[in-house]
């Protein structure tokens, strides 16, 4: 470990590598994490599958490049088109029961989906950790003579994450869906009233979050690597950034998911690998604790 | 006879017929010593989740974390402190020979140590994680027990991610040690039983329950919410500790992820017993657990890795239409059973 | 015993008490009253901690509560009821009031003393009073919205408060049935012993049964005194009238 600090004054450049590391994650874990922030908002549910649904999504590109030789890059509207569809069904299946039944009911219910999804791939498709490979992958930038190496799939991958991001955005805020949608965020019953079907709008918004997901799997396929048991890491990641950010915070989702993916490219680089859980829920504690402390002087809890 | 003395009778009833099944059919007795230990699993974890409302994820830490403070507290008083370190990189090619009484006195010592530890660990991390509510209580267990398994997957001390085996119990003849886990298991699952039926029935039960009816209106009434929620922790914490010291021995051999912390088997099977046989009632987990290892003993063999899926399946299936689970149903149909009244009154002292 | 200076309170945009100030004698049964949003539950949460105040001072017998948290101003004996009634929906009546006694001298050890005789004794006479004892068995979440309101009135007397913040105590109880309530307030009182501070829109209820009342409208002290003076205060007859 102090090799790895040392190595922070020895050759600055090395911060660049990792703060670099931690846009690429980032910019998924922002995805994810705006995803989760969509259906709590919306429909109040916490969703503890969340995770699995980014790697479903990664296992989708996987399979499309490994075992047909599509372009990861061109199947990813096709894997958020699949993946819309899976969380309809998903809704229609057990979601729509469960949101307005008790906290521990919904959590236990998307904690079960969860469970399923990741037994799921691991029954299909093994424990193996796989990547969609691409062309693209194979293309580096060297910068500072060499010592860091960016491959290109990964500065692709920012820019598809930003071209969904904006997309997203400019869904919610322009389109009549979109508008739906938020109005029934703010008051279902209003919503109810006006004639909104806020079943559809429910339905719909975990569809769009399931393809969010799909598309951030996508991205960690491409840049990184997908392993049917990640998905509870992601989660924890998503509920790390949705409770720093606050809902309907969009600049703070993006900001606390840099965040989180600088901390992490860090931790990576200098404890190494074996510490990844033990930072992100110790990123988890720290920002629930911070939000308590703040929340007390209020006198309010975190529900 | 008050509810609690018949329900230890009953329970007294279930242990001899066990004893005597386990007699009976001794090719079995392990697997009849596990349902105990499912027992003690789905009992603790509805301690924090049906009584108080506070869905535990992580739970099995105290499991594994018990089992690896015994495993090490038994190997050092064979090799001492100093040699627990040479014992765990040898990777169990050191042997020695033990005896019977060194065996069990290690074993006994180290697993009440396992206990002991537990406890501290629950209050410590209590401190903080039992500040959490609803989804955030849930995936910061979760989390809180996959980084102490991934922390404990990478300490050289005691074996890291390659294991570590412990001290062999120098039986006669093989049922010996099956017949010594067996009593250990029936024991500890009789204690916690008896333990946990009682506290839920004095005023420690009336507390969690308010809790988990309404936390806010609770602490408006005075109540000292975070000490019933880190002491009902504590307690899960203690009897978990003593069944991972004794599943480690068992096993003889300890893997992290696999043996001491198997979140996805154990930490998921705990939840799905509880929910089964009714959460937040004292038979549930116990007829839950029975139930749940019969079905799996027997069905999942023939499964093909399917199980797994089935398993997550069944928490959303009994989640969304089970909800009260077998005991929790049979009250709502049979109040009497239950010593549970209730009343046909015309009168209406209100609109 | 509870005494209020100049206690503001702002949520957001809106100032829902402005430097209000007021005072509860102990003994006494004292009145809040004002129209709609005129902030009287706001000045409630304040007293009992559910939130902090922006200025200002609240005192119990002379102790500075305003930094308090609702657990420690509970434990000094300073109940409220709640506006939507607020019980344990799972567990019966009996077992909502067991749980109802005080926590201010509790050990560890009585953390686990088992459900006595003397308690019991206790919870059901409360019942009794209230007249809920034919429903003790049922669980609370079971009774009507009534129901749950004179239980939970029994909770806070089980808890032996020195002071009780009732936030609309008759609401919602069928109006034959008010006379026995404002009956037993009363009694809660007398005979109990415990100071009462009563949100209250009834106004045959409220002039009837306190010794002094407040008014409050847009969150600001419109009038006090007794209650003949209150009722024919041309200020609060306006405020109610919608005179603003």
């Amino acid at each position: 470990m102090w090799q790895g600090i040392e190595m922070l004054f020895q050759h600055p450049s090395v911060n660049v590598k990792y703060i670099l590391d931690g846009l690429f994650f980032g910019s998924i874990f922002a995805l994810a994490a705006y995803g989760l922030a969509l259906v709590w908002g919306v429909m109040n549910l916490k969703n503890l599958a969340q995770g699995d649904l980014v790697i479903l999504g990664g296992y989708f590109t996987w399979y499309f490049q490994s075992a047909l030789g599509w372009n990861p890059i061109l199947t990813l509207p096709i894997v958020m088109f699949i993946m819309f569809f899976f969380g309809w069904a998903m809704y229609a299946l057990v979601v729509k029961w469960v949101i307005d039944k008790d906290l521990f009911t919904s959590l236990l219910a998307t904690f079960g989906l969860a469970l399923v999804i990741q037994q799921f791939i691991n029954l299909v498709f093994g424990p193996e950790t796989q990547t969609a490979v691409s062309e693209l992958g194979k293309i580096k930038f060297y910068l500072f003579g060499g010592r860091i190496v960016v491959p290109e799939i990964r500065v692709v991958g920012v820019l598809l994450c930003a071209a969904v991001a904006v997309a997203l955005i400019v869904f919610m805020k322009r389109s009549r869906t979109g508008q739906a949608i938020r109005a029934t965020a703010q008051d279902a019953r209003a919503a109810k009233v006006m004639g909104i079907n806020t079943d559809r709008v429910y339905a719909l918004t975990f569809s769009i979050n399931s393809a969010i997901c799909g598309a951030a799997g996508a991205l960690v396929a491409m840049m990184f690597l997908v392993q049917p048991f990640y998905g509870i890491t992601y989660s924890i990641r998503s509920f790390v950034i949705v409770t720093a950010a606050g809902l309907g915070n969009l600049p703070g989702v993006i900001t606390a998911a840099f965040g989180l993916g600088v901390l992490e490219g860090y931790a990576n680089n200098i404890l190494g690998a074996s510490y990844q859980q033990f930072i992100v829920v110790f990123a988890l504690v720290v920002v629930l604790v911070w939000r308590m402390i703040r929340l007390r002087k209020a006198r309010m809890v975190l529900e | 006879m008050s509810i609690y003395k018949r329900d230890l009778m009953i329970y007294v009833g279930i242990s001899i017929f066990s004893i005597v099944l386990a007699l009976v059919f001794p090719a079995y007795i392990t697997q009849i010593a596990v349902m105990f230990l499912m027992v003690i699993l789905a009992q603790t974890w509805d301690l924090q989740g049906g009584q108080m409302g506070y869905n535990s994820l992580g739970n099995i830490m105290f499991f594994g974390i018990g089992m690896y403070v015994s495993a090490i507290i038994q190997i050092a008083m064979l090799y001492g402190w100093g040699g627990v370190g040479e014992y765990t990189s040898a990777s169990g090619s050191i042997k020695v020979e033990i005896i019977k009484s060194n065996y069990l006195y290690g074993m006994f010592i180290g697993a009440f140590a396992a206990g002991i530890i537990c406890v501290l660990f629950a209050f410590v991390f209590g401190q903080i994680f039992l500040l959490f509510r609803g989804p955030y209580f849930a995936i910061g267990t979760l989390g809180m027990v996959l980084a102490v398994a991934e922390l404990v997957s990478s300490w050289e001390w005691v074996g890291a991610g390659g294991g570590l085996s412990l001290p062999v119990y120098p039986a006669e003849d093989p049922t010996e040690s099956g017949r010594l886990y067996f009593y250990c298991f029936l024991a500890i699952s009789a204690i916690c039983f008896a333990f946990i039926s009682w506290v839920v029935s004095t005023r420690f039960g009336l507390a969690l329950n308010a809790i988990r009816d309404d936390e806010a209106k609770a602490e408006a009434m005075g109540i000292r919410t975070l000490r019933y929620k880190v002491s009902s922790w504590m307690i899960s914490a203690f009897f978990l500790g003593l069944a991972g010291a004794i599943f480690g021995n068992m096993s003889n051999f300890i893997e992290p992820l696999e043996v001491a912390f198997p979140t996805i088997t154990f930490g998921v099977f705990m939840v799905v017993m509880a929910l089964l046989g009714g959460k937040g009632t004292v038979w549930g987990p116990v007829v839950g657990a029975v139930i749940f290892h019969i079905i799996k003993e027997t069905t999942w063999t023939y499964m093909l890795g399917y199980q797994w899926v089935a398993l997550g399946l069944l928490i959303i299936v009994i989640v969304i239409f089970f909800n009260q689970g077998i005991m929790g149903s049979l009250a709502e149909r049979y109040p009497h059973w239950f010593g549970i009244k209730i009343e046909e009154d015309a009168e209406e002292a209100t609109s | 015993m509870i005494v209020l200076k100049d206690v503001s309170k702002a949520f957001g945009g809106v100032q829902a008490n402005k430097k209000v100030s007021l005072e509860v004698e102990e003994g006494k049964i004292t009145g809040l009253i004002g129209p709609n949003g005129s902030g009287k539950t706001t000045v409630f949460n304040s007293i009992v901690g559910y939130h902090p105040i922006d200025e200002g001072s609240i005192q119990f017998r002379g102790q500075e509560i305003s930094e308090m948290p609702v657990q420690s101003i509970a434990r000094l004996g300073l109940l409220r009821t709640f506006q939507q009634t607020r019980i344990y929906s799972k567990m019966n009546c009996v077992e909502n009031m067991l749980i109802s006694t005080d926590n201010r001298n509790v050990s560890l050890w009585d953390m686990f003393g088992s459900r006595t005789s003397e308690i019991q004794d206790k919870a059901e006479h409360l019942l009794e009073f209230v007249g809920l004892y034919r429903k003790r068995t049922l669980k609370a979440g079971d009774l009507s919205f009534g129901q749950q309101k004179l239980l939970e009135f029994a909770m806070a007397l089980m808890n032996d408060p020195d002071i009780l913040l009732l936030d609309e105590p008759t609401a919602g109880i069928n109006p034959t049935l008010i006379n026995g309530l404002i009956d037993r307030l009363h009694r809660a009182n007398t005979e109990f012993g415990i100071t009462l501070f009563v949100i209250e829109h009834n106004m045959r209820v409220i002039m009837n049964m306190a010794d002094q009342i407040y008014c409050l409208s847009n969150g600001q002290m419109l009038a006090s005194g007794k209650p003949e003076d209150i009722q024919n205060d041309k200020r609060v007859i306006d405020a109610y009238l919608g005179g603003h």
